[in-house]
């Protein structure tokens, strides 16, 4: 059967599945029982399988993190939310000391099997802290595992992944399409797997790479190009950790060119890492430079300079049309 | 003070009852009829204004906004000692103590607008910008406090932070760094029972948050938060504390926050109209005006022709910052470092190539 749902929706569904038939899982964090999180991604959940199992936590993130290594540890499966992407800075200790070395300090006696979900990105007029696109510094902890959806389905699937994965899974949630995507999904269980990419569009000319609100915006320019009769294949990378070397890389052979297109700033990102993918794996099949459409390398302006900083599907267009015309 | 109100004594410091008769003649402060007034008059401004942005941000005129509603005496109390000299470290809930410290409210629009200019606070001095992650604020008081120490400044530092902040750890490392060296900051915490959603008592299993001065070594104080006579009261003491060399003190300002958390939360989903309600009779500018009007200082035909004037001087300030124009792309770029990396201007230059193209396109 299948439903209509938002990413919002697809969250909570997949986190209410699990805590069905996985007792060892234990949602929580700031404002996630009795209100749902402020963006409504765990609501009704504590109604439904109790306070003991879904509740608020006091407000510290390094707190939140850290109880969660002392939980998964003693064999619980903690599904912790950072309110905001910003907000999980206080956290980084816990996370880079423990959560991600637990497997390797103990030689595998001990995990931190957990999952550490938050919103994360610009484009919603909010304040400061609250637009950061931070994936690259997650992505360079061994240990952890980073997951990004792009769509309702994706983040069910991945979701239910990282609640069966024994790793400890960063599940970043683009909160600009948090409602804005709306699809039909299967109300039963399933799961994608963590790890692959996958392209959702198939092209001839030039390979573009992305995730989370950036595939909408990417859809977006192909549609440009394609009036330009170039042909985009479209990469959803779904996993920013491990990453899906092979299906990059056999794009980039068919297609001779690649663009990485991400919110998160330029310098040290995933675009930086894709391209040395691409150098390493697929030098000879280069057509053009890889080339890279990312945030510029500053704090994300707050909403009334915001508009210079995000990425549109024209600046997409504008790199796709450079790196073909090359 | 400090000692009768020691708060293992579990006794919360009050002067005027809900009311506004005195309960407290002993620390009744001793202020001029005028400042009273003055203090009532900041107080009835920074509400006014804090209700004009909210119906504002209703209209769709200002993002997100923190309302200070129901917490005006805690502010309101501070900003008649503070002087231009002394530090104001906030969180961002404190709206008449930005007002008082020489910030516009124009620049506090621009700021919920959406501009960074709103927290340049260019008429300010000894002012930090609001702090959204919690409680991280609280630190930067105490490495102040040490300056001012090192340089044997007359100069206090003032800083705030909620109920919630108080389980960030970074609270804890403020006041033992503060306390270790008796640096001359007064932490107030903003007692309003709610971190969003969440409840002092899913906060923390302390009885308050004063008496966790203890732990530090260093003064608290449990006050009212909604009596005036009293935050000045408390207020003042500390900062006479702080300002002698003795110390940090920890001030909780019992208080309750009628608005919202911000205007992206719905507090009906969290808690009781009831509740609500039952802090009405404790509404801090209520409990002042009875006490002015019961001394004729004041009348309720004198607010409507002040809030009606008030009204006029808030919208044209906020008129002004609506028309505050664009953010210019270099606006981006220039104060991320001292001397802009040439690789990061090769980016704005790459991006100002295509606007062009995009412009010739269109």
């Amino acid at each position: 059967m299948k439903k209509i749902m938002n990413m919002v929706n697809a969250i909570n569904d997949a986190l209410d599945i699990k805590l069905s038939e996985d007792e060892r899982i234990i949602v929580y964090g700031e404002d996630v029982g009795v209100e749902g999180g402020v963006f409504r991604v765990t609501e009704g959940l504590q109604q439904k399988h109790g306070v003991e199992r879904v509740f608020d936590s006091p407000l510290a993130e390094s707190g939140i993190a850290g109880t969660a290594v002392g939980m998964a540890v003693a064999g619980l499966k903690p599904v912790i939310e950072m309110q905001f992407s910003g907000f999980a800075n206080p956290a980084f200790n816990q996370v880079v000391s423990h959560v991600s070395r637990m497997r390797n300090r103990s030689r595998g006696k001990y995990t931190s099997g957990m999952v550490i979900r938050m919103p994360y990105g610009g484009g919603i007029n909010a304040l400061e802290h609250h637009s950061e696109s931070l994936e690259a510094i997650w992505a360079h902890i061994p240990g952890l595992k980073v997951v990004i959806p792009s769509t309702p389905h994706d983040a069910k699937g991945l979701m239910i992944a990282a609640l069966e994965s024994e790793d400890p899974i960063w599940f970043m949630e683009p909160k600009r399409i948090y409602r804005a995507i709306k699809q039909e999904v299967e109300t039963e269980k399933f799961s994608i797997p963590i790890g692959k990419a996958k392209v959702i569009q198939e092209g001839t000319d030039v390979t573009v790479v992305a995730y989370g609100a950036m595939i909408r915006e990417v859809q977006k320019a192909a549609v440009l190009a394609k009036k330009e009769g170039i042909s985009v294949e479209i990469i959803d990378l779904r996993t920013i950790y491990p990453i899906d070397r092979e299906t990059i890389a056999q794009s980039i052979k068919k297609t001779g060119r690649i663009i990485t297109v991400h919110e998160a700033i330029k310098t040290f990102g995933v675009g930086a890492e894709i391209s040395a993918l691409a150098n390493e794996e697929a030098f000879l099949h280069l057509e053009a430079p890889p080339k890279r459409v990312a945030g510029f390398d500053v704090i994300v302006p707050l909403p009334k300079g915001e508009q210079h900083f995000m990425i549109s599907p024209e600046k997409i267009f504008y790199e796709i049309l450079r790196t073909v015309k090359y | 003070m400090f000692k009768e109100y020691e708060p293992i004594n579990k006794k919360m410091f009050q002067i005027i009852d809900n009311d506004g008769k005195i309960i407290n003649k002993k620390y009744m402060p001793e202020l001029s009829d005028e400042l009273i007034l003055k203090a009532y008059k900041d107080m009835l401004f920074a509400r006014t204004a804090d209700q004009m942005i909210v119906s504002y941000q209703r209209q769709g005129r200002i993002y997100t906004y923190p309302p200070n509603y129901g917490q005006e005496a805690i502010s309101g109390a501070v900003v008649q000692i503070m002087r231009d000299q002394d530090w104001l470290v906030p969180a961002f809930r404190e709206m008449g103590a930005y007002l008082a410290k020489g910030a516009s409210l124009k620049e506090i629009f621009l700021y919920f607008m959406g501009y960074e200019d709103g927290v340049n606070f260019k008429n300010a001095e000894n002012f930090l910008p609001y702090a959204v992650p919690i409680a991280s604020q609280l630190i930067h008081a105490a490495g102040i406090g040490y300056e001012i120490k090192y340089r044997k400044k007359d100069q206090v530092v003032f800083t705030f932070v909620g109920d919630g902040g108080t389980s960030e750890g970074d609270f804890h490392e403020a006041l033992n760094f503060a306390g270790v060296w008796k640096a001359p900051v007064v932490f107030i915490v903003q007692n309003n029972q709610y971190g969003i959603s969440t409840p002092f008592r899913v906060q923390t299993a302390s009885d308050g948050i004063a008496i966790k001065s203890y732990a530090y070594g260093i003064k608290g104080i449990q006050v009212d938060g909604n009596d005036f006579f009293a935050m000045y009261k408390a207020v003042k003491e500390s900062f006479e504390h702080a300002k002698a060399g003795e110390g940090p003190v920890l001030i909780e300002a019992v208080t309750y926050r009628k608005g919202a958390h911000t205007t992206s939360d719905d507090p009906t989903k969290y808690r009781t109209k009831e509740e609500e309600e039952s802090w009405d009779a404790k509404d801090p500018l209520k409990r002042l005006k009875a006490y002015l009007t019961s001394k004729k200082l004041y009348s309720e035909k004198e607010e409507e022709k002040l809030i009606e004037e008030f009204k006029k001087e808030i919208d044209r300030q906020f008129v002004e910052a609506e028309n505050y124009g664009e953010v210019a792309l270099e606006d981006v770029f220039k104060y991320t470092y001292a001397d802009m990396p040439t690789d990061l201007r090769e980016q704005m230059i790459e991006h100002e190539k295509f606007l062009q193209w995009k412009n010739a396109r269109n």
